[in-house]
Formats: structure tokens, C-alpha cells, sequence
């Protein structure tokens, strides 16, 4: 499956934290590289969104929507903002 | 309530001619759907092995040794969880069964670890009694990358996302340890009979 | 419509679903349709944004992202491809009418966006039905008077298949638009005649010396192979901005 970009999830991004957040620049937790989110490797095709770190290809995030709620798991990240 | 949106429709599961062979909530599509976690490892098969086992007590077979192993075709039935199925898939793999009589297995669960970091868990009493093979073909050709090739696990009776692309191992293990999709909220066992997607479903 | 004032863009608002009314559908190629809507509560939008709508079924509901092809200050108008067997592009080119309610929430992005401050020259490479977003932002430089200098590199199967050729015949001062055909050309054609490759960007680029911004959008592989050879000519990685569409499963 291709990977599209931060800016493909913008609308769920905003749903879950409450605003825009595509150009909110982001640190991975594993390899310390600063992106903005418009600018990570998403992919939205699975039984979840998964977003990855461009350069070291390590989970950032994951939002899975599990009946009515979107649940989060920001724990690849080492920042956000 | 939500708007309806005139003239739209679901895909819908083709009633009476499939009847019994589609779960609940589950459309047929003739597609194959390429769903992914992460991007497509691309594992050279002189670099390839796959091991059964513990940590420390392992079966391992390279490429070769793999392809030597009894085989066999099956046809069946997959059930995403993100609901579409698809009918009568043919597959060529090897047996679970085989390979854990091989390894000496014990342990009443398994994790599946693939290239590319993505795991789930599978009771190994559903993978064994021919229900579960590692499959190294798709509708009579070698499985592509995208499909999880070179191998990948195939376990029909439970949700896909259990059939895991790129296996490389199968770790035996004493307690029900969830794996990738099942620590994000994915349903720790995924029947797709009884609907289970969600932990707590 | 055309005199809503962008609200500030760094002010918090929420992301609310709402319904649109159709108020056109307009035919662009065989398999592309421009639906022009009437967005009671739009908060106007910037140029490269998009839009997600909702399509319900009873409890079901497909969800799916189209970028905005107008201008700031113009109605809000999305252009879709049809892809076949999709779930959601047939029903929006083939089935919608004049009239119909559509649920959509925006505007969304603020990563690929354009605004004449931020400069140029610029570097706008187009795959497909990456022509859209793309299209907002010419149309966008073009109604501010921005003289910022633009050339567009827009790459599609065959001579039919490019949107908005009407439009793109006929750029504005200081935009040069070249075509590359990559499945069929007609008699005669003088433009490009492959997939973009190093050669042909170098040929069409601005210098990597000019400190050019690039957007870049349309399927995965185009918009991966575009930018890496960007990059590898000089351009600095912030200075190329991407919106890959995904190869499959987007429909």
C-alpha cells in the first residue's frame, strides 16, 4: 500500500486534537528527526491510520477508530509541537 | 442524525448465491485489497529464513529448506476486518501443523514476527488441526511483496489482519500477548462469526 | 460568497461536518466532473486546501478527501476522477446532481498551501489528478495579481485526460504550463512525450540557484520519483511540498 502524506489525515488530525495540525512540527522518538505532520508517511488503509517517520520508517502514531471513538496512541513520538 | 446521501449505496453482499458464506457485516469484493501498517520490506531470499520456537530453542529453515517441505493448496474464504471478504482464494503454502510437529512445538499461543516489525497473536490450537499454513503462493504465482511475499501467514477462520505478511517466526509463548493491531483496540482473539473486531466485542 | 473574508487562519475553530447544497456538476474530461456547492457556514479557505466529504447509507458511511479546485473567494468547487469500481468517485461524477445535499467538512491543510508571500519562483508539478490543488493555487496568484514567476509540469496519459486544458491554453502573464503525455500523443503534438524523468525536470525546472518552491501532487510513485529528483538537483528537502494521492484503495 502507498503511503500518502500528513496532510491526507488533516481532517481526523483536527477531529482529535482540536485544530490544524499539518504544518505543527513533530519529533520522532527514535531517530529525533523534526518534521512537520504534513510531511509524514501515513498509512491509511489499514484496520487503523498509521503514521510513520519519514526517515526512520518507525510508528509515530496510530488512530483507530473503535465504534463511535478515535483512539490514539502518540507514544512513537517524542514531541509534538 | 446524519443526512442521507440520495442515490448513494454500501457495497452490499450479494444475497442468496453466497448466502452462509459471509460474516456479519462483511461485503464480497473481487478485488484484493493491499492494506498495510507501514511499506513493503523486500526481503532477498538468500537473505530469508523462518523459525519456530522460543528464544534460544528454535527450528530454523532457509529458503530452500522451506520450499522443501511438504505443500499444499488450499481454497478459501478471507474475511478483512475492514469489511470486505473475498471468496475462494488459492493459496500454496505449508502447514502450521507440519512445522510445528518439526520445531517440537509446546506453548499454547504464538506471536508472528515479520519483517517489517508488524506482529499478532494466534492460539496455537488455531494453528494447528489444518487450519493455518505459511504461504508462499497466491493464485498459482509466487506471492508478491505487496501481498506480503515472499511468505506470509494464512489463518481463513479469523479476521485477515491474523494472516500476517512478511512472517519470519513464530514465537511460542505461554500467555495470550497481543500483537500489533490487538494493542491499538483490535479484538485479542477476531472471529469473524461472532464479529469480534474490537477488544470487548 | 465572493466577498467572505478568510478568517484568521491561526485562530482555532472546530472541524464541524456540514451539509452543502450541489449547485453544478460540470463535465472536465470522460471520467472527471467539477461539483460546484454552496457551503452555508464556509470560512473561506486557502489555496491547496481540501475538503473531506461523507456519503451515508443508512448507518454506513464512506468517508474520502477531494482538494478544493477554486480560488480563495471563489465558491468552493471539487473536481473528482472517477475511478472504476470505486466505492464513492462513481457516485460523485455519475450521480450527483444539481441540488443534491452533500455533507462535507473544511477547509483542511496548512501544509500544502500557497499564498503569494510565501514567494516563489514556483515550481508546480502535477500527476494526474494532482492538477487540482495545483490549479487552486494558480487561480489563487492570478485573482491577488501576484507576479510571482510560475511554471507548471503537468503529466497525464493522454491528450483527454488533462483537466482544465480550457484554462491551462491559456495561462496568465508569467506562467508557462508544460505537458508531458505519456500513454498517447496526437499528430503533431510538440510537448513532452514520456514519464517525467531527471532529463525531462531539468529541462523544465527553475534552478536549483533560484530558491524556487515546489508543490508537487498526484499518485505516490509520481510524487516520490518527482521529489527525490528534486532534492538530488539542489533543491532543498522544505522547499518541495508533496500530496501524494496513494496508488491504491483511495476510490
Amino acid at each position: 500500500m502507498d503511503a500518502v502524506d500528513g496532510n491526507a489525515i488533516g481532517g481526523l488530525l483536527h477531529e482529535v486534537f482540536g485544530s490544524e495540525m499539518t504544518t505543527t512540527v513533530s519529533i520522532c522518538g527514535t531517530c529525533g528527526t523534526a518534521r512537520q505532520v504534513g510531511e509524514l508517511a501515513v498509512y491509511a488503509h489499514a484496520p487503523g491510520t498509521v503514521v510513520r517517520c519519514p526517515s526512520c520508517d518507525n510508528v509515530l502514531m496510530v488512530f483507530v477508530k473503535i465504534h463511535d471513538r478515535t483512539c490514539v496512541d502518540l507514544m512513537g513520538l517524542a514531541a509534538l509541537g | 442524525m446524519s443526512p442521507v446521501s440520495r442515490g448513494f449505496h454500501r457495497r452490499r453482499q450479494d444475497s442468496a448465491e453466497n448466502a452462509g458464506r459471509v460474516p456479519p457485516g462483511q461485503y464480497v469484493t473481487k478485488d484484493f485489497p493491499v492494506l498495510s501498517a507501514g511499506p513493503t520490506p523486500h526481503t532477498p531470499l538468500d537473505g530469508w529464513s523462518f523459525s519456530v520456537g522460543r528464544p534460544g530453542r528454535q527450528k530454523t529453515w532457509s529458503w530452500e529448506e522451506f520450499r522443501a517441505l511438504p505443500s499444499e493448496d488450499v481454497t478459501v474464504d478471507i474475511h478483512c476486518v475492514t469489511k470486505w471478504t473475498k471468496l475462494d482464494t488459492v493459496w500454496r503454502g505449508v502447514s502450521v501443523d507440519t512445522l510445528l510437529d518439526l520445531a517440537g512445538h509446546d506453548g499454547p499461543f504464538a506471536m508472528a514476527h515479520c519483517d517489517g516489525g508488524y506482529t499478532t497473536n494466534v492460539p496455537v490450537e488455531d494453528l494447528t488441526g489444518g487450519k493455518a499454513w505459511v504461504a508462499y503462493a497466491y493464485d498459482g504465482q509466487p506471492l508478491e511483496p505487496e501481498h506480503g511475499g515472499p511468505a506470509r501467514l494464512l489463518v481463513p477462520h479469523l479476521y485477515f489482519w491474523k494472516s500476517a505478511k512478511w512472517v519470519r517466526s513464530l514465537e511460542l509463548m505461554d500467555t495470550d500477548d497481543p500483537g500489533f493491531w490487538e494493542n491499538y483496540g483490535y479484538h485479542i482473539y477476531g472471529d469473524p462469526w461472532r464479529e469480534q473486531r474490537y477488544a470487548g466485542d | 460568497m465572493a466577498g467572505t473574508a478568510l478568517r484568521g487562519r491561526l485562530s482555532p475553530r472546530p472541524l464541524l461536518w456540514q451539509v452543502a447544497k450541489v449547485l453544478a456538476v460540470a463535465i472536465e474530461t470522460a471520467s472527471v466532473r467539477t461539483i460546484m456547492l454552496d457551503v452555508p457556514d464556509w470560512p473561506g479557505h486557502q489555496a491547496g486546501q481540501h475538503v473531506d466529504i461523507r456519503l451515508t447509507d443508512g448507518d454506513y458511511v464512506a468517508e474520502r478527501s477531494y482538494s478544493i479546485a477554486s480560488a480563495p473567494g471563489e465558491p468552493v468547487a471539487l473536481t473528482v476522477e472517477r475511478i472504476d469500481d470505486g466505492e464513492v468517485s462513481p457516485y460523485l461524477t455519475d450521480e450527483l446532481r444539481a441540488g443534491d445535499d452533500l455533507e462535507l467538512r473544511g477547509p483542511i491543510g496548512g501544509y500544502f498551501v500557497w499564498e503569494p508571500k510565501d514567494g516563489g519562483p514556483l515550481l508546480l508539478l502535477a500527476g494526474g489528478s494532482g492538477i487540482v490543488p495545483l490549479r487552486s493555487i494558480l487561480r489563487h496568484r492570478q485573482r491577488t495579481g501576484s507576479t510571482v514567476p510560475v511554471r507548471l509540469l503537468y503529466s497525464s496519459r493522454t491528450l483527454d485526460d488533462v483537466i482544465y486544458r480550457g484554462e491551462l491554453d491559456k495561462p496568465a502573464a508569467g506562467v508557462e504550463v508544460f505537458h508531458t503525455l505519456t500513454r498517447h500523443q496526437p499528430p503533431g503534438w510538440s510537448g513532452y512525450a514520456r514519464r517525467v524523468d531527471a532529463a525531462l525536470l531539468a529541462e523544465v525546472a527553475w534552478p536549483a540557484g533560484m530558491t524556487p518552491l515546489a508543490y508537487v501532487c498526484g499518485p505516490t510513485n509520481f510524487v516520490e520519483a518527482v521529489s527525490q529528483t528534486l532534492v538530488q538537483s539542489g533543491y532543498p528537502p522544505q522547499r518541495v511540498k508533496t500530496e501524494r494521492f496513494g496508488g491504491t484503495g483511495g476510490t
